[in-house]
């Protein structure tokens, strides 16, 4: 397997460069694999994040031939037998080291959506109930592993003029609070997306559901989120 | 640098958060995690969590206590299990509460699902326990947890690695940390530190663990004085996807799933007559083990298929979506239609840091208390698992010993303050980073790692004898020798994974010799521990947990009594 990997280091290289690696492997390896095949047998200085190995945990996020993916998510296979694969940080964040970013900013952006469930009614003894469609409404937003791949991707996030955006990711957190049944602060969290660079800073290009790893519709999440706030403001005007 | 808080919890799985969450506004706490706090392993647990709110079916606590005592093979203590049993309603509301998104039935109540080794009237035939969100049960719990610590600003620091535990005086004050983005060390001061660091499952070949999971919980405890209880119970989930190890939860066949050999045959009808398939892990692991070795295996080889073909597509999307996706994205398989190729896979240590039922660290087989230390989760024994954990009590033991952990440190740190210490802690760190960075050796870290992985893999899993975990000892004290002469190219200060994993694999090797150890010493079967040369349960001489000490001529095994108060240890059969 050929790979091109991004690297800077800001204790030593005035600016980024490519470096051009080779490893064995199997076609039913992930890319994870081999990335940390070079970092435990080529080069130990390569630094990137990873956890689970399974695309469960989110933190491998990166651009895999220029598109944000998990690489412990992608097979040796999927890729043309010769192929160089070109591997870098994700877009939009900035670089720390080679392919860690930081993701304070990313973080920053969902913990403003207000994202818990807001209740004013006193807890039952029990459960609060909730109906099986009542719970399928927010289910594919359950599947969020906060990788970040989709506002990394978006070409929203990606312009500098407009990077304030608060980004799929955000709105899919919140849209998994929106439409839950038992959350009392409907009104007040689309008030908080009701701006710019909230929900309608999102002028579908689609390129969050095309890449996200957990195959979440965000897009139309994102849709139906703005179509809650026309719904609101209308009904109050 | 230096900072102070009242409590410092390591690690930000299901139990650390859970225990920041009962002390946060109370007291001044932090959490410190060496991955960004979402990434912890507790995202991967997928079934369910067990609790007897009856939602489907008639269920009592009692059942649910009789059920993990006799799934632990009688090792679990008694007290800790009916705390755990009695108070898992109260858990899983207070999860529902903060935002959890269970999944439902048609009263729109918390669905439940079957689980290995989880039955009515005490062994009578399965039932519905499992409370779940799909097959993302963990991610969706740590994510509403971490949420509320967010929303009560709980201090996190991400992406520090513990050097050391700071004992100063007989008591816990503190610790020392890595900081991988800064590159610094730091020494964080507290009244009372609780270790939630998790499993070890990485020191295994095969395993369904995390890169992260490493152990290092475990050996910070036992460098500084703690022993390790009941190390050699080490679980192996029947269903890891082949051949990578992935969990494929149990949940597959609380579905309906089942397990199929060469032949087509429903193999767990010959092992379990009752429950079949949903025997708990220790068996099942067993049982297709028993299968590969006669022959039984997929095409001659070591696996077995699990069949979810007769689910139908609603259903096993409904509930078992990760899954499908794992084995859809690894295999190009699509579960709706094939049967999946599954092996045993490492996936929890039902040992650990021996704590008494509201955390508190043990230091002696006399219930001496480590004072300012605690430990919950899977980096502790209370114990509730024994020598085999069921399914979906992992999740509850954290949430439930996670609190009494949190509450228990809020008792303790009224009566101490911040006392200055006698030594300078961040000397001995700093001069242990610095020789490892000198290293200039000839050993490669992952050609030991590898090999020690390869080792425990065929030393010490699920069938074990003398002979072979003598050799196991042996070889993994060499590569503890060739640790010595390792060396590491990574000079860099900040984001040097390769001085982290040297750290860790110090730890894995470490704990792998008590693995090993404590199985040499327990000559009896029981539970995951299973001895070829002594197949049987013992009660008159092994009804004892195994406490692993270090001492200056190496480890030393001791026991101490299993803690018995309802149920008689009887013949465990399904």
């Amino acid at each position: 397997m050929k790979l091109e990997v991004f690297r800077y280091d800001p204790a030593k290289d005035e600016k980024p460069y490519y470096q051009k690696f080779e490893v064995e492997a199997e076609p039913t390896d992930r890319l994870l694999d081999c990335l940390n095949r070079i970092r435990w047998e080529q080069d130990s200085t390569l630094s990137f994040r990873m956890s689970c190995g399974h695309g469960i945990c989110g933190s491998d996020g990166m651009r895999v031939n220029g598109i944000s993916a998990l690489p412990c998510q992608k097979l040796v296979k999927d890729f043309k037998e010769g192929e160089e694969v070109l591997i870098e940080p994700l877009a939009v964040f900035r670089v720390i080291k080679d392919l860690v970013v930081d993701q304070e900013p990313f973080f920053d952006k969902y913990y403003s959506i207000r994202p818990y469930l807001i209740t004013r009614s006193p807890p039952p003894e029990k459960e609060r109930l909730q109906s099986i469609e009542e719970r399928q409404k927010f289910e594919d937003a359950t599947r969020c592993i906060l990788c970040a791949c989709c506002t990394a991707n978006c070409p929203i996030n990606q312009a500098e003029e407009t990077a304030n955006y608060i980004g799929p990711a955000a709105l899919v957190r919140s849209y998994r609070y929106l439409f839950d049944s038992r959350d009392e602060g409907h009104d007040e969290r689309l008030a908080l997306l009701d701006r710019k660079d909230g929900a309608w800073g999102c002028k579908t290009y689609w390129w969050c559901t095309r890449v996200c790893p957990k195959k979440i519709p965000v897009t139309m999440e994102i849709a139906a989120t703005k179509k809650s706030i026309y719904d609101i403001t209308k009904k109050t005007k | 640098m230096n900072f102070k808080h009242d409590i410092i919890i390591v690690g930000a799985g299901i139990a650390g958060l859970r225990a920041a969450v009962e002390c946060v506004g109370k007291a001044d706490v932090a959490v410190v995690s060496k991955v960004f706090p979402t990434r912890s392993h507790s995202c991967a647990a997928q079934g369910g969590i067990a609790a007897s709110i009856g939602n489907e079916e008639e269920d009592h606590w009692e059942w649910h206590m009789f059920d993990t005592v006799k799934g632990s093979d009688y090792l679990a203590d008694q007290d800790a299990v009916e705390i755990m049993a009695k108070d898992a309603p109260r858990a899983i509301y207070e999860l529902e509460h903060m935002g959890v998104p269970f999944s439902r039935n048609a009263e729109g109540k918390i669905a439940q699902r079957n689980f290995g080794g989880h039955t009515r009237d005490y062994g009578k035939a399965p039932v519905k326990r499992a409370c779940h969100a799909s097959d993302r049960t963990g991610r969706v719990s740590m994510d509403t947890l971490y949420e509320q610590c967010m929303y009560h600003k709980v201090k996190f620091y991400s992406e520090h690695y513990v050097l050391s535990l700071v004992i100063d005086e007989g008591r816990c004050a503190g610790l020392v940390t890595y900081d991988l983005p800064k590159g610094e060390l730091n020494f964080l001061a507290a009244k009372a530190v609780l270790l939630a660091t998790g499993g070890c499952g990485r020191i295994y070949k095969t395993t369904s663990n995390s890169f992260a999971t490493t152990g290092d919980g475990f050996n910070l405890a036992y460098q500084a004085g703690i022993p390790l209880e009941d190390m050699e119970f080490v679980q192996f989930h029947p269903t890891g996807l082949y051949p990578l190890g992935i969990l494929v939860s149990e949940a597959a066949r609380g579905e309906g799933g089942i397990l199929r050999n060469r032949l087509g045959e429903r193999f767990m009808e010959r092992y379990a007559p009752t429950v079949k398939d949903l025997a708990p892990r220790d068996i099942v692991s067993r049982a297709i083990l028993t299968e590969i070795r006669e022959g039984r295996g997929i095409d001659g080889k070591d696996y077995v298929y699990l069949d979810l073909t007769h689910l139908g597509e609603d259903r096993i999307l409904k509930k078992l979506w990760e899954i499908t996706s794992f084995v859809k994205i690894y295999l190009g398989i699509d579960p709706v239609c094939e049967p999946i190729p599954v092996q045993p896979t490492c996936h929890y240590i039902m040992g650990g840091i021996p704590t008494d039922i509201n955390g508190r660290v043990l230091m002696d087989e006399k219930g001496t208390v480590a004072r300012g230390l605690y430990a919950t989760g899977e980096c502790a024994c209370v114990s509730v698992h024994g020598a085999n954990r069921l399914g979906c009590n992992s999740l509850l033991d954290l949430l439930v010993f996670g609190r009494r952990s949190g509450l228990a440190m809020m008792d303790e740190i009224p009566q101490h303050a911040n006392h200055p210490l006698t030594f300078d802690p961040l000397k001995m760190p700093a001069e242990k980073i610095e020789g490892l960075l000198k290293r200039e050796g000839t050993e490669k870290i992952d050609e030991i790692r590898r090999s020690m992985q390869s080792l425990m893999m065929e030393h010490c899993s699920s069938f074990r004898n003398e002979g072979s975990l003598e050799k196991g000892i042996e070889d993994i004290r060499s590569l503890k020798e060739r640790y010595k002469n390792i060396g590491i190219k990574n000079k860099g200060k900040f984001f040097n994974y390769e001085l982290m994993e040297a750290i860790e694999l110090d730890h894995q090797l470490d704990i792998s010799v008590v693995i090993l150890l404590s199985a040499l010493y327990r000559k009896e079967s029981r539970g995951a521990h299973f001895r070829e040369d002594f197949p049987a349960r013992d009660e008159q001489d092994y009804l004892k947990h195994t406490l692993a000490f270090q001492t200056p001529e190496g480890s030393e095994i001791r026991y101490k009594p299993v803690n018995i108060t309802r149920f008689q240890p009887e013949a465990r059969r399904y």
